[in-house]
């Protein structure tokens, strides 16, 4: 493999029996290991909600408000 | 954002930079990178970040990622750039349209490049051709914009941090995204108030870029979107802002770029249509669906639509799962047969285009570009 291609993976620990749960489940589906679900899985659930606060200063908003009024966007 | 120190420093010219002529679809990358379109990029692609996104799709910090933003430079520019560099990036005019810190230089195999991203290495795709064409050498590195080209179509382009504002005045919190490149038909219309039936907004967002012999010209899909947006919907639930970049034609890898980008805007769902930025026979015309399934992180949803069409005998828009009719009953919305009427001087049947857009487009001399 080139310079940047070698996948990083680690490993983490999960009980024996989950790891069979998720075996079965797979079955059949496009998963093709149990890795790959449990990142799914992962993957999923961590995603970040955008967030609420806008990082803007109050002279920031205040432009864009009054260019999106100039543009006929706003009222 | 360049700041004042720096603005100085580039414009007084005690400093020397290196200086990159570049085509526009480079200075609109830049410009794209800058406006958070792309976020979150913050230059254009290093070595490691452009061999993740073609094995993993995603950055190296599993951030899902799927076209390369390069940008490219023969040997003979690249001779006496050195890693480290600041480089002024601007058009043939010499405006400067951004400023480069060049971290890499580094050279890349394209054919690799190519069939990473399109699936193949057929130079019949336009993506492939236009990858094997790039330079030899590419430069990695973040960029700060110093001033953005300005086009005829400002008056519609917002950036996705006056998007984000709009949108939570307007009170939105579900906005679908809705990609186009042509003047709106009927059953685009229909997709848009589908998804109004659910989200509290749409945000319709035509790309500006690079066109085909027989694409209709810019200026007309906004006029003609313009004109629905304010006679056929309520102002309160459509916006309609332009979005500069080219097709790359990358099929499933551009649908997920495309939601991506969309997201950036704010928006919380985007519609997928069938063969969504597909060319030719290239992609499995609901390939795109199968490789949304990889990303549960992407943070938008996609919304897939089959193919639909106006059924005489429901007397309306349908599809194959609400119509029992045979197809001798279907009219389809077919890009080709409202061409044709165009060009003849006609109005497509009023089943696929209202006669308010049609004639925007007939008032146009020539509505095609040449
Ligand atoms: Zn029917």
């Amino acid at each position: 493999m080139k310079k940047g291609e070698e996948k990083k993976f680690t490993t983490v620990s999960i009980p024996t029996p989950l790891f069979q749960k998720i075996q079965d489940r797979i079955k059949g589906t496009g998963f093709t290991s149990v890795s790959s679900y449990v990142a799914y899985v992962l993957r999923e659930v961590i995603t970040e909600e955008p967030d609420e606060e806008q990082p803007f200063s109050k002279e920031d908003e205040e432009r864009i408000k009054d260019r999106l009024r100039a543009l006929g966007y706003l009222d | 954002m360049l700041s004042e120190n720096e603005r100085k420093r580039i414009f007084s010219g005690e400093t020397e930079f290196h200086q990159l002529v570049r085509k526009e679809e480079t200075l609109i990358d830049a410009a794209n990178i800058a406006a958070g379109i792309f976020s979150p990029l913050e230059g254009f692609l290093r070595q490691d970040e452009l061999a993740s996104i073609l094995n993993e799709r995603r950055l190296p910090d599993d951030t899902p990622w799927t076209i390369p933003v390069l940008l490219d430079i023969s040997e003979n520019e690249s001779a006496n750039i050195m890693e480290g560099d600041e480089c002024l990036v601007t058009d043939p005019q010499n405006n400067i349209t951004a400023l480069l810190r060049i971290e890499e230089k580094y050279r890349f195999n394209k054919k690799e490049i190519a069939e990473k991203v399109f699936g193949t290495n057929d130079p019949q795709h336009p993506g492939v051709a236009r990858t094997l064409n790039l330079e030899d050498v590419f430069l990695g590195g973040d960029i700060d914009l110093v001033k953005e080209e300005e086009s005829t179509y400002d008056r519609f382009k917002l950036s996705p941090a006056e998007t984000r504002i709009l949108f939570r005045e307007k009170g939105w919190r579900t906005i679908v995204g809705f990609q186009t490149r042509n003047p709106p038909h009927l059953g685009h219309e229909w997709i848009q108030r589908t998804a109004l039936t659910f989200a509290d907004g749409v945000f319709i967002n035509p790309l500006i870029g690079k066109k085909k012999k027989g694409d209709f010209k810019d200026e007309l899909i906004l006029e003609s979107y313009d004109r629905l947006i304010k006679d056929f919907f309520l102002r309160e639930r459509a916006v309609l802002s332009i979005l500069r970049t080219d097709m790359k034609y990358a099929g499933p890898r551009e649908a997920i770029h495309h939601a991506i980008m969309r997201k950036n805007f704010g928006c919380t769902h985007f519609i997928i249509g069938r063969d969504h930025a597909g060319v030719g026979s290239f992609y499995d015309p609901y390939a795109a669906q199968d490789m949304f399934d990889e990303f549960p992180d992407l943070g938008i949803v996609p919304m897939f639509f089959s193919s639909f069409f106006h059924c005489n005998k429901c007397g309306g828009i349908a599809n194959e799962k609400t119509c029992p009719h045979g197809e001798e009953h279907h009219i389809k919305f077919s890009g080709t047969a409202i061409r044709e009427s165009i060009e003849k001087g006609d109005c497509p049947q009023k089943e696929l285009m209202r006669e308010e857009i049609a004639e925007i487009l007939l008032a146009d001399k020539n509505p095609f570009v040449e």
